[in-house]
């Protein structure tokens, strides 16, 4: 099932939670809300969701518009951040909750209940569990069985608000994998809001990068990390290193000196020259075209070198990964050569 | 502190469990046993008598009955109070809650004369009730407001951080499965919240049953009709009736108890612990 939103704007107070958002997802597709908090993703999700309402906009399930619609009745899987298990009631008589509440007419019997609420719990790999309480699983189980549950209803899209924030880094990363692997078996659409940029990238099929309320850049994840639309992606997403500089007349000058580096064209004036740990070389000290950095620190970790240095007038420290093996020693001077950056006018 | 010996820490903790034991003993233990030495110095005999005479069993269905409607009333609008409060933002919030507290502040007495004021004889509605031949004021239906009135924040008051803290997700989560705002309430809310509600039903039953001041202004003493427990405690003392008046204050005493057994029994059994509502 498709889901778009039109031109979205919600308030609270005085602040603007969402200023005229537009998205859609297409049938199958799994969409990532990425940005930081207070960006206004969560908000977005509980639009589509039907468990806020727009002050204007539109939002429509395959072309139609449900932007009056509660969540009731939008007939979508949701998923909580802290999983909302209902604590009195066992696992299994959680996942048939949504069964249990239908109206007399459409309400399967007991047993079918019974049976459905097992294979959900089977399909989440939590079987054996069916007679525990919450308070007995561990976060991911949980996560897991509040899964199920949202899926009891045979909703065609899913919304999941930061599905796996509870959880700790191992547990995450095996959800994530498996949270795909059901997306796509089970031919859903989903949209998932996550501050984790990682998380996002190695998820989705397209990601949607969200700041103040707005949507600064969809593209697939790649796109995203090699071509970010702004200073702000760039910033967001992945690791990076921030250099003040100034262009004239197309060079990229660096304390009065210029710099070689591959850049798109840019207007003159200041500006700032984002690029990736992995995209420099160490050259010579004193080396054309290259910044005069200092070592800090080195050290040799996991197939790479990471190298945190000092650039004089630059705050932070710059980092650095090198393929090889060799260590510089630290407070030695050296040459810093880009071989990728990208180049983002300061805002006035 | 932290350089103090340790026997001087000992010493210091036995010196304020004895003080406290001893306020405790002085002011609470003592008074509790008197009311039943008391009622039964004349003998098991005279107690019974006591207890089972008209006006006296007249008290105890007025006690009972009073309390029947009054529980369940603010049973409700509590349920409705708290609900609002916690899961809405709205403005006037904070004057909600602090009108919810009013009756705690408000003397007994005054809360009593408001009802007077209104319904009574000269009062605002007195002609248009009179009118009608409804009498509300020296009445049962008197009682049952000011009752009403003094035990309205108990279960209010018990549900407020309850709910505030459980915030709205578990029932965000039932709706979204389908649930109507009833299933969400019946089948979530109030299981979440259960204790906490039978802790404030408790307390406001204990109240509704022992409150004097404001009953004792819409009363108007009738003996057999519009007397409570409480009030014919008070007459028989008056009438130098002890044995009779203790026997009945007995009574009320053991209900009092009830309720604390009932309340530990409660904690001990599921580990709640209240919050606010501390009168």
């Amino acid at each position: 099932m498709s889901i778009a939103v039109d031109n979205v704007v919600k308030r609270f107070g005085n602040f603007a939670a969402l200023n005229g958002v537009s998205l859609e997802a297409k049938p199958g597709e799994f969409l990532a809300l990425l940005g930081p908090s207070g960006s206004g993703k969560t908000t977005l999700l509980r639009i589509m969701a039907g468990l806020e309402f727009p002050d204007s906009g539109r939002v429509l399930f395959e072309g139609g518009d449900v932007t009056g619609l509660g969540v009731r009745d939008r007939r979508i899987g949701f998923v909580f951040q802290h999983y909302a298990l209902f604590p009195h009631m066992n696992v299994a008589d959680n996942v048939a909750f949504g069964l249990t509440v239908k109206r007399r007419r459409e309400r399967p019997k007991r047993a079918e209940i019974v049976r459905r609420s097992q294979e959900l719990l089977d399909l989440v790999q939590l079987g054996h569990l069916g007679k525990r309480y919450p308070a007995q699983l561990s976060g991911g189980q949980r996560q897991r069985v509040a899964l199920a549950r949202a899926l009891a209803v045979d909703p065609k899209l899913l919304l999941l608000d930061e599905p796996f924030g509870a959880l700790d880094a191992k547990v995450r990363k095996e959800l994530r994998r498996w949270l795909r692997d059901l997306h796509d078996r089970m031919g859903l659409t989903s949209v998932f809001v996550t501050h984790d940029q990682e998380e996002a990238l190695e998820l989705a099929d397209r990601v949607v990068v969200m700041d103040q309320g707005l949507i600064v850049q969809v593209a697939k994840p790649q796109i995203v990390y090699d071509e970010p639309a702004t200073a702000f992606v760039y910033d967001f997403v992945g690791d990076s290193n921030r250099i003040p500089v100034t262009v004239q007349e197309g060079r990229v000058m660096f304390g009065g000196e210029p710099l070689d580096v591959p850049v798109e064209p840019a207007p003159n004036g200041p500006a700032l020259l984002y690029f990736r740990p992995h995209d420099a070389t160490l050259v010579d000290e004193g080396a054309a075209g290259a910044l005069p950095m200092e070592i800090c620190q080195a050290l040799h970790l996991g197939g790479a070198t990471r190298i945190e240095g000092r650039i004089a007038g630059v705050d932070p420290l710059i980092d650095i990964r090198t393929g090889g093996r060799e260590v510089p020693a630290g407070g030695r001077a050296v040459g810093l050569r880009l071989r990728r950056a990208r180049l983002f006018p300061t805002p006035a | 502190m932290a350089a103090r010996p340790a026997s001087d820490g000992r010493l210091g903790r036995i010196a304020l469990l004895a003080l406290a034991m001893a306020f405790l003993a002085l002011f609470l233990l003592l008074p509790l046993v008197s009311v039943f030495v008391e009622a039964l110095k004349s003998g098991v005999g005279v107690y019974l008598d006591s207890v089972s005479q008209p006006d006296a069993l007249a008290a105890i269905k007025l006690t009972l009955l009073v309390a029947a409607i009054a529980v369940p009333v603010n049973v409700a609008f509590g349920l409705a109070a708290a609900w609002t409060v916690a899961k809405f933002d709205f403005p006037g919030k904070s004057l909600l809650i602090t009108l919810i507290d009013l009756p705690f502040s408000v003397s007994p007495v005054v809360s009593g004369l408001i009802f007077v004021l209104l319904f009574g004889a000269q009062g605002w509605f007195g002609a248009w009730l009179a009118e009608r031949d409804i009498q509300i004021i020296f009445a049962v239906p008197g009682i049952v407001l000011a009752t009403i009135f003094v035990t309205f924040p108990f279960v209010a008051r018990e549900l407020i951080p309850l709910m505030t803290e459980q915030g709205r997700g578990d029932e965000e989560a039932a709706v979204s499965l389908g649930a109507s705002g009833w299933q969400a309430f019946w089948h979530v809310t109030l299981p979440n919240i259960r204790w906490g509600l039978l802790y404030g039903v408790l307390l406001c039953n204990a109240r509704a049953m022992g409150e004097f001041g404001a009953v004792s202004v819409v009363s108007g003493h009738i003996r057999g009709r519009t007397n409570t427990m409480p009030l014919h405690v008070e007459i028989l003392y008056n009438e130098y009736n002890f044995a009779a008046s203790f026997a009945v204050a007995s009574l009320l005493a053991l209900l009092a108890l009830l309720t604390l057994v009932l309340k530990s029994a409660l904690e001990w059994r599921y580990g709640y612990h209240g919050k606010g509502g501390g009168h």
